[in-house]
């Protein structure tokens, strides 16, 4: 049995299949992006199992193909387990081994990326500065207690704990907090609309509003906005429900046990030990036209304590490394062309795939050399 | 061999290489100086070309040519060459002559329905089922079309019939066209000396009216009113125009601050000068309305002369383009590609019965698709000087690599076996891609200034260029096996000679050019990821053209463990090669078809056609290839022990 499994997962046929897999899930889910939308697609197609098919009209969910992570597991058992069987000593054989290692790495690299990387955006006004950067798809409800004038006391919960409905209680938050209803993406009216619901809890500060629930966006250019009505629980067992949303723009003040609080949903924050301040953002464009030629950002990066204070330039294509964490020019505010979107990238991964293509690199050309040079021989020798 | 077969290929080599040396000698200017005013610098898509780039590639989206035929040649007659305006001659004729570029039949509808809810039947000529109309024809439904064609530019690109996108593209030529006239000259005026003139006597008394808080005579009102009527024609003409013809006043601070005539003469009131580059184009108007070549070739030699070290850079340019866009090259390394394509397809097809002939003929191949290589290279090398970028910046570039790619490849294999099969497929290859790009051309401009996520850095350049011998490789594979399957189906070529078996000799072929095509597609694809890194932080991210490029990888690299695990022998290789042709074209253009993803440049659903009548070729050869082995005519003529598919797990 061990013998045959050992067969099984080093075979050379093992690895054709993976590969025809992987062939037909990388088309599948290129195709499935036109539907789905990029991240949909990636997360359905190839950072998952299995793909799951759902009959009409049924709440079943049928595994029908593996997904990536299987595919690449697979395929690095098969890699592991095949070296073993056949691993030969000697030069003509190194290039195989660096190609296959390099293989490997780049799988278990990716594989890390996906696990340990954080995207965020940072959003700063010309003139202005920013130490935080704001995921662009997870949300979370802010308590800041704003009593004291010195500091601000933070809590934040991740918007998927309220998806779960349980209660939520922690000796740092002034009263528990038991979700009513959330919608992980919605629209708001501020008048009476057909479809929409009227919003039956507090809205401190704001109009009258209305809300419904819509299904998640896929367009890689858009973003899901939620909203949810959340009771209030006081330590005396006084209950208030209270309307959040991302579509506010500030945060909901509320007074509880002698203290001001500032509600908020808002995008996920990422604060850093530093600042930057966004001195001009420019956008070039080629003469006569509206094509971009180039976007850039001079920022000044400021890093309280450590007396840490300099200028630069972020552009397309040239990035900001910095403290683990890598800024990237990515958007602008359209309207105004007076502020900058960067995004923030942290993958302590980001090197694995340099080193892995260099392993294969030099692989594939080792490989190629040996049997350029063999061949150039037997035909020398054919010729004589 | 006797004396002939000897000097034929040097014939064949003599022939097409003197047509190259007439191609590319600098030629004599006409009576009036058409060519010299081609060569003039003005500014369009963003970057600096000649006038002549600007008539070509307007011509292009109008009429699908870049000349403009005055006669019509059935297509057979090919040694006929009909009468034809050059793209300048047509430039200058739609600027300074407008009353009879407008009779001209250049605007192409084929939509039978657009053309019978126009009310154009009977009028305007036809060839080979295209439709070509005069703007004369067309001005009375100008608003109809305008009206129309906005609201089908409203829908989205993926929902319009084709009845609409024919609507826009018309629109979009008529657009062109009326810019166009408006370019040199504004369109109302009809001598624009005697306009200048006007205008300049004009303005320092109209200026002074204008600025003064009350018009206290008539005679100020009247030079007011005077004015202001010669200010309107300019403004009009400034709303309307194409490219940016006068060169910016002060060159040292401002490089790029082009204008168009119109704005240049708004401009003037500033110092009350006007620019003299709109001084020499109005000669050159008038001169041309008149025919006065003296004073035309005048003005255009003085306007270069005036353009002279200030511009120098924006001149040489202009010539550079000109003379680029005159040879042709990829045209004439099209030419020499089929001939060669036909030379190398006889040696193949004598190579068993008439071996001295078949040699004869392959040498003749072999150079000429030397030759071929030579102009293609050629014109590769101009192309990246021109644009100042790496070889592939588009899809158009991309078609001309990628033969460019295949060419070396079948070049290499020719040294090596030398049967002609390398120079066949050379020239097959050269020849197709070549025409691709042909086709992809009729958009309209081809080096077109790239956007700034696609701005060039180290890591771009050596991703798509890597990844595209990729392509190129994996097509060339592709060919080969193709040519394994027909050959072996329908003749008895591949074991034609008894010291050479070709059928072997076409499985290490194919073998090796997959490797080469496993190393490249992988080394681009790394390098694609590594550029993703640099530059917005992520090594993979699943977007389309990346998956397309990791398909051919996978593909090659499952044709490899599927040869090398035994589960494929000779035939299986070349059906896996074959389908390597799919892959690469749904990579190269399917991708492009969804209209998502970052490297979506160019939504085309005309081609989409193509694409899948390509995969069922395809599909109709791996069907070939699977028939039993006692169908094929190069193998059941008698069993030779050497010809039957090997067993052996040994790679080549």
């Amino acid at each position: 049995m061990l013998k045959w499994l050992f067969n099984f997962f080093s075979s050379v046929k093992l690895a054709v299949v993976l590969l025809a897999l992987g062939l037909v899930l990388v088309f599948w889910g290129t195709l499935a992006q036109v539907k789905l939308g990029l991240y949909q697609a990636q997360h359905e197609f190839f950072r998952s199992w299995f793909i799951y098919w759902q009959p009409k009209g049924t709440s079943l969910r049928l595994p029908i193909f593996p997904g990536g992570y299987l595919v690449g597991g697979l395929f690095l058992i098969n890699l592991f387990v095949a070296h073993l069987r056949y691993y030969r000593k000697g030069w003509k054989h190194a290039g195989i081994v660096l190609i296959h290692l390099g293989v490997v790495l780049l799988l278990v690299g990716q594989f890390a990326t996906d696990m340990l990387s954080v995207e965020s955006y940072m959003t700063i006004q010309e003139g202005e500065a920013s130490n935080y950067s704001e995921s662009n798809g997870r949300w979370e409800l802010a308590i800041v207690d704003t009593s004291d004038p010195g500091e601000d006391k933070v809590i934040a919960i991740p918007s998927t704990l309220l998806a779960h409905g349980r209660t939520l209680s922690n000796p740092e938050m002034p009263f528990d907090l038991r979700p009513v209803e959330f919608h992980a993406n919605s629209l708001l009216a501020t008048k009476a609309t057909d479809g929409f619901e009227p919003v039956r809890a507090e809205n401190t500060g704001e109009l009258k509003v209305w809300w419904r629930g819509v299904p998640r966006v896929t367009e890689m250019n858009r973003r899901d906005v939620p909203s949810a009505i959340v009771e209030l629980i006081s330590p005396t067992g006084e209950k208030r429900d209270v309307f959040v949303s991302g579509h506010f723009g500030r945060p909901q003040t509320l007074s509880a046990g002698g203290r001001d609080y500032q509600l908020s949903l808002r995008p996920e924050r990422y604060y850093k030990p530093y600042f930057l301040h966004l001195i001009d953002f420019r956008f070039d464009r080629y003469p006569g036209t509206e094509i971009p030629k180039n976007f850039s950002s001079r920022v000044r990066l400021e890093r309280p304590g450590t007396g840490e204070d300099r200028e630069l330039t972020i552009r397309m294509n040239e990035p900001l490394r910095y403290g683990g964490k890598t800024f990237f020019q990515a958007s602008y505010d359209e309207a105004t062309e007076q502020a900058t979107v960067l995004q923030v990238v942290d993958n302590p991964g980001w090197l694995t795939p340099y080193f892995a293509c260099a392993l294969v690199a030099l692989g594939m050309v080792w490989q190629f050399l040996i049997h350029l040079v063999g061949f150039a021989t037997r035909r020398r020798k054919a010729a004589a | 061999m006797k004396p002939i077969l000897k000097i034929f290929p040097w014939l064949c080599l003599a022939l097409f290489g003197l047509e190259m040396v007439m191609v590319m000698k600098p030629k004599a200017d006409g009576e009036m100086h058409v060519a010299a005013f081609g060569r003039l610098p003005a500014l369009l898509n963003g970057r600096v070309q000649p006038l002549d780039s600007v008539a070509r590639n307007s011509l292009l989206q109008i009429r699908s040519t870049g000349d403009l035929p005055l006669e019509m040649v059935p297509a057979w007659q090919f040694w006929r060459h009909g009468r034809k305006l050059r793209s300048s001659e047509w430039l200058l004729e739609v600027c300074f002559q407008p009353e009879i570029a407008d009779t001209r039949h250049i605007f192409l509808m084929h939509h039978p329905d657009l053309i019978s809810e126009l009310k154009l039947d009977g009028k305007g000529t036809e060839k080979s089922g295209l439709h070509y109309y005069s703007f004369h024809e067309l001005e009375s439904k100008l608003d109809e079309i305008m009206t129309q064609a906005a609201a089908a530019g409203r829908l989205d690109s993926s929902v319009r019939t084709t009845y609409q996108q024919q609507l826009l593209k018309l629109a979009n030529a008529l657009n062109i066209y009326q810019r166009l006239k408006n370019s040199l000259k504004p369109e109302s005026v009809t001598n624009f000396v005697q306009y200048l003139a006007d205008y300049q006597a004009a303005m320092p008394a109209g200026i002074q009216a204008l600025r003064a808080q009350t018009v206290a005579t008539a005679e100020a009102r009247q030079a007011r009113e005077r004015f202001l009527k010669l200010a309107r024609t300019a403004e009009a003409a400034a709303n309307q125009s194409y490219p940016r013809v006068v060169p910016p006043a002060h060159p040292q601070e401002d490089r790029d601050g082009w204008m168009f005539v119109g704005t240049s003469l708004l401009d003037s009131i500033r110092d009350q000068k006007i620019a003299p580059a709109v001084t020499f184009y109005a000669r050159m108007a008038s001169a041309y309305a008149q025919r006065d070549s003296a004073e035309f070739n005048r003005a255009v030699a003085g306007y270069k002369n005036w353009l002279g070290s200030d511009f120098a850079k924006e001149v040489s340019k202009g010539r550079a383009e000109f003379y680029f866009n005159r040879t042709k090259l990829f045209l004439h390394a099209t030419i020499i590609y089929i001939a060669a394509f036909v030379l190398a397809g006889a040696a193949l097809l004598t190579l068993g019965s008439w071996p001295t002939v078949s040699e004869s003929f392959r040498r003749s191949a072999f150079y000429l698709i030397a030759l071929a290589f030579l102009v293609h290279t050629t014109g590769l090398i101009f192309r990246m000087a021109l644009e100042g970028r790496p070889p592939v910046t588009n899809l158009y570039s991309s078609a001309i690599f990628i033969g460019w790619g295949a060419c070396v490849l079948g070049l290499l294999l020719e040294r090596i076996y030398k049967v002609g099969l390398g120079s066949a497929m050379a020239g097959l290859s050269g020849f197709l891609t070549l025409l691709i790009a042909h086709n992809l051309a009729l958009g309209g401009d081809t080096m077109e200034m790239m956007r700034a996520v696609l701005d060039t850095n180290f890591w771009l350049a050596a991703h798509v260029v890597v990844v595209t011998l990729g392509y190129a490789a994996t097509f060339f594979a592709g060919m080969l096996a193709i040519a394994y399957v027909v050959l072996g189906v329908f003749t008895p070529i591949l074991a034609a000679r008894k010291d050479f078996l070709l059928g072997k000799a076409l499985v290490k072929m194919v073998y090796a050019i997959v490797c080469f095509a496993t190393l490249f597609s992988f080394s681009g694809t790394v390098l694609g990821g590594i550029w993703a890194d640099q530059s917005w932080g992520r090594f993979w991210g699943w977007d389309p053209k990346e998956n397309g490029a990791l398909l051919i990888v996978i593909w090659n690299v499952l044709i490899l463990h599927a040869r090398w695990g035994g589960l494929v022998r000779e035939r299986g290789l070349m059906n896996l090669a074959i389908f390597g042709n799919i892959i690469t074209a749904w990579s190269w253009f399917g991708t492009n078809m969804l209209g998502i993803g970052l490297h979506s440049y160019g939504f085309m659903d005309a081609a989409f056609k193509w694409l899948m009548l390509f995969v069922y070729s395809q599909l109709g050869l791996i069907a070939l290839g699977l028939l039993p082995l006692d169908w094929w005519r190069s193998f059941r003529v008698k069993p030779n022990p050497a010809l039957k598919p090997a067993s052996g797990l040994t790679p080549g």
